[in-house]
Order: structure tokens, then C-alpha cells, then sequence
């Protein structure tokens, strides 16, 4: 039903009619008119963060927490480039969010005005799509647009950029409508061609060393994508893998479950890989970190790429088998014409494969030199895994060791419990995106693994936290050092630890006090168990400062420009093993 | 200096497949920005573009047809495609090299000044090559010409010695032959 009414009263209107509970914020000259409205409903609830580049980070914790699409409210000039970061976050990572930008007025777009900047233009290689509305009349089909194009096909951000004098102009409000069957060019292919999947499904049948490999597509097509991979797994028998973004997908407590693949993947996840004869990725998308050296990437195998955006088909890894189509209904329909298939597959050569994987498996990656004096990181994310594995809990990260840790060691049965930034690598996105989280889980305990160096990248949301007594914990394996750039440093130039080791990090504990928050520290294994529990116990938001082994390093390790089948494992990895693995040639890389 | 690696993630562009040169139509939404769009897509990707057209073609349905002639590898052509395909305002993308030998022209303005033998010849290979003359004075003309980029090719390099001042070219317009739409 159309409506008049002005462009700032659209903007709400719009975000109630699109459901929207929760919007992460911060005002500013241009978009006063939005928060003046804002101030006089209680329909949508404003989180005031305390940069923008939190805002974005939040309402991606809250997206992947919930499935449901993260809204950002910045004003022009300086919050929009703030919020860059965040955009490119979760275009790189697939994360819907919809990011309302304040501009200043049309007549003085182009001026240099005071806080302009050329929003559209800088956030165009950043987000899925734009806009930038120039006319009030536009407004309303242009938000329910964003929406569509944010949650649809591959998920991503979104920026509408609102001059100040449309937020004041009055103008027709129009509804959601039927924008999914509407949209003039934007309508992915949801469905699969079925003589392409039954291909894939031949080869599956006919495989000797079949190896799932998934990714976050699978999280992002919801729930049942998941339901269906796990029948899907247990109904062939095939080992599974996953990229870091597709955690949780399948339960890490499964025994096809074979642990995250890629550069700090495990040894029978990479050597599964390497080789497989017939390769299923549903929803990855052949990432540098996951392939390793491109020519050596699984070999010998047949490829079946199941992927709802076609631009990742081919982009990396030629495939043998593109499916293009949304995982659910691509798996929906694997499972039926697996299950019409009257043979079974190759038993004998599956329990070959199986007890190749077993052995593969015995050789413990993830051992690591304990210690009764210094609390190792890995024993710190074992025993918070322990402590909290019965518990309704939501684990974010920031970047870095403690991240690839946190993937290695915390097991993850559901998804939608995972958040962390993959493909961007952003230091500083897990206190926000822990906060996004908390917000939408209110009751369930969310913990961001952090470092003590990415901490302190976005450490002004722990405002935010305290102000909506959010109780998330933040649990900092504090090395005192950028623990990856000084383990690169350590394998690839020589020991020379080039400016990675913070000089003067603040006392976490009075650090949390002075924002009105819980400080804890622990530096004893012995005293470990009790602390974290105290931890788990307390009401409020929590920065928990675990002093963990400075020299730690994060194995096993796939080096840059290396195969799967020449990874580094923590226990055998000596100087001059280092020295020769990592060639000149590998150290151009990242 | 050691030779880059290869095979590796990061020397994809040392791939031995051949480059191809490929002319892609694309049917987009005539919206304001559209044009750097799709030119900040290819030029952020590291992808080549040898020519660029775009004029609305459609004005009730507001629809503009870009011509693009790049140049890749087929694993690149092939990105180059998928990637102009799921851009939002983008409605197809129809890469006419590989539907068969697509009609392609292109329009030149070309400057000749000079006088004599050598304006007079340059009269006599204009009409040869039928460009038509739409500027003149008694000292130079500007020839107009259309055509293959290879006919105009031909016909710059000739005027090279001729006189030639300045060249105005249009890049390339093409479409399929047959008679199917894009």
C-alpha cells in the first residue's frame, strides 16, 4: 500500500517491513534525520557502537549467527570509509548486510563538501551492489531491493547512500511487494541442471577415494543444507573436510569427520585431498590458503564443484563437473538420485581408503610439547573446548594464530556457531562480531578468541558491551607477540622478528575494569580449569588475559607454494627442515 | 634473480594456454554509473580491454549494450564472462567469438592536412577505401570511415605518409549474424 510520507520515516518504515530487529549505528551530521526518527519508534532497536568499522563487524556477527541479514547505520564522509573494511569483510566471506550511508545533499554532491566523500564510488569494488538515491520516490524500492540483492543467490553487502534532502523530501512509500520474481536482471539460479548432478552423482557411486570437501556456502544456504550434507555423508560413507568458513556444517565429533583442510589443516584432511579420486566441494571456493600449490592441488582427482555463484567455478581449479545451484536444493537432489541408484559403491576399495585415512590420522597432527610451567595456546583452547562443549556457545576470532588454533582445537557440531573472518583476514573483527552475536543469543554464552595484538584493534567496542550489558567473553591468548607474522618471521626471514612484538600492551585486567567490564588473568596451567570457569560464570562481559607461550607455533603447516603432501608438522620440524622446506620461491608469497 | 614459481596461486597469468581475443556483448541496466562499474570490475580483476563501446540501445527499457573486445586466456575468458554476468544490473553476456565470427565494425574520423601530390593522392585512396570526406579546406580533410579495425588500420597506416594529423576512433560495435538477438 503506497504511502506519503518523508525519505527518513521510509527508511524505518522499510526496515520493519523487511523484519529487521537490530541495527548497528553511529550518528553523524548527515543522516540526523534517520536518528530523529529513530528516537520516536521502538520497532527497531539502535546499537550505538563506537566506530564504524565495529558496526559492520557486528552486524556480520549477528547475520552469521542467525542466517538473517546484518543492517548498518553510518553517516557520510569518515563513516563511510570507516566502514570499508567491514564491507570488504563481508563480501570476501559472503555475509548479507545492508549498509545505510548518510550523504550530503544533492545539490552539493561533487563540492567537496564538509564530510563528503565519493561513497558509491569507494564502496563499488566493496559490496555487492549500490545505489545512491537521488530521488525520495526511489527510496522505498531501492531499500527493499538492497535487501533482496544482499540475502539472494551468493550473500554479500550492500551500501544505499541517502543525500540529507532526500531524508527531509516527502515521497511514496511503497511495500516489499514481490521483488524476488520481480527483479528485472538479478535472479540466480537456484536449481542445478539435473543431467550435470547426475553425472556428479555417477562418479560419487563409482569412486575408490571419495573425500567430501565443503565450505561456507553451505552455512549460508541455512540450516537444512546442513541436515542434508550430514545424511548425505553418512548415507554414502565418504570422509568430509572443510574450509574454515564451512565449520559446523557437519559435527566435528563425527568419525567421517576429518578436521579443516588448507595451510593449517590437518595431516589426513590435506594428504585425504591430495589423494582422493573423486573430489565433492559443495560451497568452497578453492581459496589459495585451502589449494596450496595450484598444479599439485588434488591431482589425481575427478571435480565436482557445487557453487550457487558461477564466477567461482574455474577461477582457480578447473572442474570437471560445475554445478551451479544452491547447496539445499543441489543436495536435496544428490541424496535422491543417490538413493535411486540400485548399486552400491565400491566397498572393498572405500575400506581401503578408510584405513589409508586412519593412518593418515595416527600420526597426531595437532600433538603438541605440553608444559606444567607455561600455559601452551593449544592446551588453553583445549580445555576452554572441555569446559564449554555442553554449553549453548557461539565462538567468534580475530585473525591470527590464536584464530588457526581456535579452528584446530575447538570442535564445532552445529552450524551458525562459528565467526570468524576468512577470506579478508581483518584483525580486530571478533569483539564486534562477538557483540552482533550476543545480541541476537542473548542467553547463550559467546566467546571471541582473540590475541592480544588484534584485541586491541577494535578494544573501544568493549563501550558497546558494557552499555547493553552484554556478556561476552574475550579470551586473549596473550603471546605478547603478532604471533603470525612472527612465526613467518621465524620460518622466512631468519628470526628476525620485525616490529611483531608489542613493546608496551596494557594491563588487560585494569583495562577491562576502567570500561566497567570483568579483567581476569591466568598464567599457570594448573590455575587454568577454575579461571576459565570463573569466566564462564560471570554476568558480565569478561576480558580474560591468558598469558600462553610466547614462542609458540601454529602446525601443521602447509608452507606458501607448497603441496598438500608437504606439509611442516609441529613435532618433526626442526631449523634446517624449515630452511629447506620453504624455498626462495615460496617466500614471495603470502 | 631466481624464475618465478609456477603453478602456484599467485602466477596464474603464467599459464601456458594461449591468449585469445574475444568480443563480449553485454546487456546492462542504463543506470548512472554503470560504465565504471563494469570498467572498475575488469580493471580491479587485472583483466585486459582492448576496446570499449556503450550507448543505450533500448530507451523505454532504459537498456544499454556494452561491446568489449579482451584479451585472456580461456580460463580468464571464461571470468571475464562469469564475473560481467552476476554483476546486478548486468542482464546478459553474450561472448559473440565463441557463438561464431561476429560482425564487427568500427567508425574513424581521420585529420590529413597537407597539399599537392600528396592531398590529391590522399583523395583518390579515401574514395578507394570509401571514406567520405565531412571536413575541408584547402589544406586538409577529414575523412570519415567505417569498417573492420583491420580496414581502418589499413587505411591510417597509408595516411601516415600522407599527412596525417589526428585520429578519432569509436571502438568496436558488434553483434552476432543471423537472425537471432542477443
Amino acid at each position: 500500500m503506497a504511502r506519503t510520507m518523508t525519505g527518513a520515516e521510509m527508511v524505518i518504515k522499510a526496515l520493519t517491513d523487511q523484519g529487521v530487529e537490530v541495527l548497528f549505528g553511529y550518528p553523524g551530521g548527515a543522516v540526523l534525520p534517520i536518528y530523529d526518527e529513530i528516537y520516536q519508534q521502538e520497532k527497531v532497536r539502535h546499537i550505538l557502537v563506537r566506530q564504524e568499522g565495529g558496526a559492520v563487524h557486528a552486524a556480520e556477527g549477528y547475520a552469521r549467527s542467525t542466517g538473517k541479514v546484518g543492517v548498518v547505520l553510518v553517516t557520510s564522509g569518515p563513516g563511510a570509509t570507516n566502514a570499508v573494511t567491514g564491507l570488504t569483510d563481508a563480501l570476501m566471506d559472503s555475509i548479507p548486510v545492508v549498509c545505510l550511508t548518510g550523504q550530503v545533499p544533492t545539490h552539493l554532491i561533487g563540492n567537496d563538501a564538509f564530510q563528503e566523500c565519493d561513497t558509491v564510488g569507494i564502496t563499488r569494488p566493496c559490496t555487492k551492489h549500490n545505489w545512491l538515491v537521488k530521488n525520495v520516490d526511489d527510496l522505498a524500492r531501492v531499500l527493499h531491493e538492497a535487501f533482496y540483492i544482499a540475502k539472494s543467490g551468493r550473500p554479500g553487502p550492500v551500501v544505499v547512500d541517502i543525500p540529507k534532502d532526500i531524508q527531509f523530501a516527502t515521497g511514496t512509500y511503497v511495500g516489499p511487494g514481490d521483488i524476488q520474481i520481480a527483479h528485472k536482471s538479478y535472479r540466480p539460479k537456484l536449481k542445478a541442471d539435473q543431467p550435470v548432478l547426475q553425472r556428479a552423482v555417477d562418479a560419487m557411486a563409482s569412486a575408490k577415494r571419495p573425500l567430501f570437501y565443503t565450505g561456507g556456502g553451505v552455512i549460508n544456504s541455512g540450516p537444512k543444507a546442513s541436515q542434508l550434507l550430514r545424511e548425505l555423508v553418512r548415507l554414502t560413507g565418504f570422509p568430509i573436510t572443510s574450509t574454515l568458513m564451512g565449520l559446523g556444517a557437519y559435527p566435528a565429533s563425527d568419525k567421517q569427520w576429518l578436521g579443516m583442510l588448507g595451510m593449517h589443516g590437518t595431516y589426513e584432511a590435506n594428504m585425504a585431498m591430495h589423494g582422493c579420486d573423486v573430489m565433492i566441494n559443495i560451497g568452497a571456493r578453492f581459496d589459495d590458503r585451502i589449494t596450496g600449490r595450484i598444479d599439485a592441488f588434488s591431482p589425481g582427482s575427478t571435480k565436482i564443484h557445487v557453487d550457487i555463484d558461477p564466477s567461482s567455478i574455474n577461477k582457480n581449479v578447473k572442474v570437471d563437473m560445475p554445478v551451479v545451484g544452491d547447496a539445499t536444493y543441489v543436495l536435496e537432489d544428490m541424496l535422491r538420485l543417490w538413493k535411486a541408484r540400485g548399486t552400491g559403491p565400491d566397498k572393498a576399495a572405500h575400506k581401503a581408503w578408510w584405513k589409508q585415512i586412519d593412518q593418515w590420522r595416527a600420526r597426531d597432527c595437532l600433538a603438541y610439547k605440553s608444559s606444567g610451567e607455561v600455559i601452551m595456546p593449544q592446551y588453553a583452547l583445549q580445555r576452554l573446548h572441555e569446559l564449554t562443549k555442553n554449553k549453548d556457545v557461539y565462538i567468534t576470532t580475530e585473525v591470527g594464530q590464536h584464530q588457526m588454533w581456535a579452528a584446530q582445537f575447538l570442535k564445532f557440531e552445529e552450524p551458525n556457531r562459528w565467526m570468524t573472518s576468512g577470506g579478508l583476514g581483518t584483525m580486530g573483527y571478533g569483539l564486534p562480531a562477538a557483540i552482533g552475536t550476543q545480541l541476537a543469543h542473548p542467553k547463550s554464552l559467546v566467546i571471541d578468541v582473540a590475541g592480544d595484538a588484534s584485541i586491541l584493534m577494535n578494544i573501544q567496542e568493549m563501550s558497546t558491551a558494557v552499555q547493553y550489558r552484554l556478556p561476552v567473553k574475550i579470551f586473549i591468548l596473550n603471546n605478547q607477540y603478532m604471533g603470525m607474522v612472527r612465526q613467518w618471521q621465524q620460518l622466512l626471514h631468519g628470526n628476525r622478528y620485525s616490529e611483531s612484538y608489542t613493546e608496551s600492551l596494557p594491563d588487560f585486567v585494569k583495562l577491562a575494569e576502567a570500561y566497567g567490564a570483568i579483567g581476569m588473568k591466568c598464567d599457570k596451567p594448573a590455575d587454568l580449569d577454575d579461571a576459565i570457569k570463573d569466566m564462564i560464570d560471570a554476568k558480565g562481559p569478561v576480558i580474560f588475559d591468558c598469558r600462553v607461550a610466547s614462542l609458540a607455533n601454529c602446525f601443521p603447516m602447509i608452507p606458501s607454494g607448497k603441496a598438500h603432501n608437504e606439509m611442516l608438522l609441529g613435532d618433526a620440524v626442526s631449523e634446517a627442515e624449515i630452511e629447506k622446506a620453504i624455498g626462495t620461491e615460496g617466500k614471495v608469497l603470502v | 634473480m631466481s624464475e618465478k614459481p609456477t603453478g602456484s596461486a599467485y602466477f596464474l597469468e603464467e599459464r601456458k594456454d594461449a591468449p585469445e581475443r574475444h568480443t563480449l556483448s553485454i546487456l546492462v541496466d542504463n543506470e548512472p554509473g554503470v560504465l565504471s562499474r563494469i570498467a572498475g570490475l575488469l580493471s580491479g580483476r587485472g583483466y585486459n580491454i582492448d576496446s570499449l563501446t556503450v550507448s543505450e540501445t533500448e530507451h523505454e527499457k532504459h537498456l544499454s549494450r556494452f561491446t568489449i573486445v579482451t584479451t585472456g586466456t580461456p580460463m580468464v575468458l571464461e571470468q571475464v564472462k562469469n564475473q560481467l554476468e552476476r554483476m546486478v544490473p548486468v542482464h546478459r553476456v553474450v561472448d559473440l567469438t565463441v557463438v561464431g565470427e561476429p560482425l564487427e565494425r568500427e567508425l574513424a574520423l581521420v585529420k590529413v592536412a597537407g597539399t599537392g601530390e600528396k592531398r590529391i593522392e590522399a583523395l583518390r585512396l579515401a574514395e578507394i577505401f570509401r571514406a567520405s570526406v565531412i571536413d575541408a579546406s584547402t589544406s586538409h580533410f577529414v575523412f570519415e570511415i567505417t569498417g573492420r579495425s583491420s580496414k581502418i588500420e589499413q587505411f591510417i597506416a597509408i595516411m601516415r605518409d600522407l599527412g596525417l594529423v589526428e585520429i578519432s576512433r569509436t571502438g568496436i560495435a558488434a553483434m552476432a549474424r543471423g537472425g537471432q538477438g542477443m
